[in-house]
């Protein structure tokens, strides 16, 4: 039971606590095959110099995984911090404060990530 | 007066006994949100630095493996594995299984010792040793 007048100031549920739960499961799923995939294939590399990991993530199919490691991954950062935030800073300021610092923060590092993997499996050698 | 152990405790925060799955199920909270962190921001540059050449990426090379960072690699190691053997007892938990008091309490112990095996495990592989 929501009142106008707490539904005006945005108290109570905001009705995406089940979506949030799914795809925090989702994410976590999909996030946990490919980290196996990213560990073996970290462990096979002959060594992580930078010839062999740019050569490595030039080829379509390791960018792809990559790329959807990462977006698995961040997405689930996303879902995850946003409860840890929301259940432990109650100060109103603080708490969007955090959050948006969060939307933020993930966002450049998708960018940055996106780009990054963009490049290696495009663009050819950076040097 | 003498409390017998054996009964319920009262449900708050300051009156229950410590036990193995209220430990992991903090641990999960501090392991993700410091895994999110650190491992966040050292795998965005790791993909930057190899984007951008062998200059940048030989200075994440440098930072990344000066000793002081198995400060950082250790416990960061230890907590992406805690939090997925927590993740997949909740997953687990979330079908609805697990929730007898023993299942439970012998999940929460097998993520605790298996994450610490685990993490032995990959160091000492790293390392040379096995």
């Amino acid at each position: 039971m929501e009142t106008p007048l707490g539904a005006v100031r945005g108290l109570g549920s905001a009705r995406e606590g089940a979506r949030n739960w799914w795809h925090e499961r989702l994410s976590s799923i999909a996030t946990l095959l490919l980290s196996i995939w990213l560990l073996v294939s970290l462990l096979r590399l002959p060594s992580l110099d930078y010839a062999i990991v740019a050569e490595w993530l030039s080829s379509i199919v390791n960018a792809s995984a990559m790329l959807l490691f990462v977006a698995g991954t961040f997405w689930h950062i996303r879902l995850g911090m946003q409860v840890v935030i929301e259940d432990y800073v109650h100060e109103e300021g603080s708490k969007t404060f955090l959050l948006l610092l969060l939307n933020f923060a993930v966002a450049v590092a998708l960018a940055v990530a996106v780009v990054a993997l963009l490049k290696l499996a495009v663009g050819g050698s950076a040097a | 007066m003498a409390r017998n152990t054996a009964r319920p405790v009262s449900p708050h925060l300051t009156h229950y006994r410590w036990g193995p799955h209220m430990l992991v199920s903090i641990l999960h909270r501090i392991t993700g949100a410091g895994a999110a962190i650190a491992g966040g921001i050292l795998l965005v540059w790791w993909l930057a630095a190899a984007a951008s050449g062998p200059e940048p990426y030989a200075t994440y090379v440098k930072v990344a493996t000066n000793p002081w960072m198995l400060i950082i690699w250790v416990p960061l190691s230890w907590g992406v594995i805690q939090h997925t053997l927590s993740g997949l007892r909740h997953l687990v938990m979330d079908i609805g299984a697990g929730f007898e008091l023993n299942a439970n309490r012998t999940f929460a112990v097998a993520t605790l010792v298996g994450s610490v095996l685990l993490t032995a495990l990959l160091w000492l592989y790293l390392l040379g040793v096995i």
